[in-house]
């Protein structure tokens, strides 16, 4: 089977970001990024296929500035076969993903479309969703595992109450959780390879989609501190200040 | 211009979650008529639950053998028939696993941006929201012309008080359902606990736990003062703990009146799922532990220690 697996640069997880003083967003220039977690992910889960044989070909695609292609490099060291870099300048936000990823899917017909279940920047959590919406695919998110077997896959969901299994027809989105995986670290003579392999770049106009009328950003802060806190030394000291709040 | 928002039910069980009460007081800072939307097996008990919530106009229930399990694919459809029917120009959903499955489904079909975890309301299309794991508070302005559709964050609103009586009406929708998504179970953790999400007090462990059974003490203390358990991804990932039980930005997000962490060092995507907390009381015997920067209350020490001396104190 064929894989398309979707992933997004943004700032590395382990920074601490800094929101601009003129509150236009949050400093970018100069800040470590890295392939959006969860995208990892979802590349390792395309790659264990491959190699079981279950996976004939994984193709990784991205949409953004000409930066996003150090992620799509990541994805082909991984071991995805080729990568789809869909160019574009402005800031891309989940519903016109999701017009773009509909294009791919129906411009590679792959039988799965595997992608994070949210991007640790903007923390939305819809592209998948939408993205299977506009293809009317079936949807199975969070997923935490995957069986696949007569054109179907079951997927077990993470959800508020527990485990959840579903079984959804082939081609599916499925959005992946943390516990899907261990991504694997990359050897450098796979990085050195990835160099090699094609990256194929398109225009928004090539794949005939247009930007969805976005919702704009008015101002972005620093979330309000909380009051400093005190340590205490004992726990009677704990208990008696609990008691104080008539918390215990 | 009045707003007319519809609000998606969040149920499980024959019961109506909490969540859908949260959603509803969101509704009512933006303003308007609110109606709730019941989609179900057979949902008369859910509907009547949701008629008791103030504020809002009226429940619609939607009873439909295929809507006996939550599936996006199969809801998603008859919400956004339902909505654009009923002139709504709003839809709201809570930022539960439910909701983050569904509503996007439902923007897209309607060919509609989306706006998660609304935490504050400035406008009928004017919000604020977190992003980077709630690093930072962006404020949003959402296109007016078309209907919006949007989570809200729970953690960030009470629910509505139950002193309604509104109206609940039967409502067929007509739109195509698919069958390509089909249940297959649930397999759910079992807990008298009161529930993570909604609790007032909660206690949590972290690695510093050190195992499975270690993590009874930890439940122990908790049943005595009445609170909910949870965890951090570390406890999760060591199996100390079931998934469902974590706190944090891919986790449950929650704001409890008191928040105590058991070996929790504070990870920034754990901070994401307390920093609403009312009180956070921080055990851990690493003084330079993040979790002190955030906490109200820190106490550096041994956790199995104090455990029982906070046993005993509180006995």
């Amino acid at each position: 089977m064929k894989i398309l697996v979707s992933v997004k640069r943004a700032i590395d997880y382990n920074v601490r970001i800094q929101v601009a003083p003129d509150g236009s967003g949050v400093v970018k220039n100069g800040v470590k990024h890295s392939m959006n977690p969860f995208d990892e992910i979802a590349v390792e889960q395309a790659i264990r296929w491959k190699e079981d044989g279950t996976a004939t070909e994984v193709v990784a695609v991205a949409i953004g500035d000409d930066a996003v292609a150090e992620q799509l490099r990541t994805a082909v060291a991984f071991g995805c076969d080729r990568a789809i870099h869909v160019k574009t300048d402005d800031e891309v936000q989940p519903l016109t993903a999701a017009r773009v990823f509909k294009a791919l899917a129906e411009r590679e017909s792959p039988d799965m479309f595997l992608m994070g279940k949210q991007a640790i920047d903007d923390d939305a959590n819809q592209t998948g969703q939408m993205t299977a919406a506009k293809l009317n695919w079936p949807q199975a998110t969070f997923a935490s595992k995957i069986e696949l077997a007569d054109g179907k896959a079951e997927v077990t969901r993470e959800i508020d109450t527990g485990l959840e299994t579903l079984s959804v027809d082939l081609p599916a989105v499925v959005t992946v959780d943390l516990r899907l995986n261990e991504p694997r670290y990359l050897k450098l003579p796979n990085i050195m390879k990835a160099k090699k392999k094609p990256i194929e770049a398109l225009a928004f106009d090539e794949l005939d989609v247009a930007a969805a009328t976005p919702i704009k950003t008015v101002t972005t802060k620093a979330p309000p501190k909380r009051a400093g806190g005190i340590m205490v030394e004992t726990v009677d000291e704990l208990v008696a200040k609990l008691k104080e709040k008539s918390l215990i | 211009m009045s707003q007319k928002i519809l609000v998606i039910a969040d149920h499980h069980d024959g019961q109506l979650l909490d969540a859908t009460g949260r959603a509803v007081t969101c509704a009512a800072d933006i303003g308007g008529d609110i109606d709730v939307l019941v989609l179900a097996h057979d949902g008369q008990a859910i509907a009547d639950e949701a008629a008791k919530l103030a504020g809002i106009a009226n429940v619609h229930l939607v009873n439909n053998a295929a809507n006996e399990h939550a599936v996006a694919a199969i809801l998603a459809p008859q919400i956004v028939a339902f909505a654009q029917n009923g002139g709504y120009s709003h839809v709201l959903g809570p930022n539960t696993t439910f909701g983050k499955d569904l509503m996007p489904r439902v923007a897209a079909l309607a060919d509609v941006a989306m706006v998660t975890d609304i935490m504050a309301v400035h406008g009928p299309y004017e919000f604020d929201r977190p992003i980077y794991a709630g690093n930072a508070i962006t404020t949003v302005q959402a296109p007016d012309a078309q209907m919006l559709v949007a989570s809200v964050r729970c953690a960030s609103y009470g629910a509505a008080e139950k002193t309604g009586s509104a109206a609940v009406a039967a409502a067929t929708v007509e739109a195509e359902l698919p069958t390509h998504t089909r249940f297959v179970g649930l397999e759910q953790a079992k807990s008298d606990r009161p529930d993570l999400q909604t609790a007032p007090k909660v206690i949590s462990g972290g690695r510093g736990v050190g195992s499975e059974e270690n993590f009874r003490i930890v439940y122990d203390f908790a049943d005595k003062i009445g609170a909910a358990v949870g965890a951090s991804r570390a406890a999760v990932d060591a199996g100390y703990v079931p998934n469902d039980m974590q706190v944090g930005q891919t986790g449950k997000i929650i704001s409890p009146e008191l928040y105590m962490c058991f070996g929790i060092s504070g990870a920034i995507q754990h901070l994401a799922g307390i920093k609403d907390a009312g009180t956070i009381v921080a055990i851990n015997k690493d003084p330079e532990a993040p979790i002190f920067e955030l906490a109200d209350i820190g106490l550096v020490g041994d956790l199995f220690e104090i455990i029982p001396a906070l046993d005993a104190a509180v006995s």
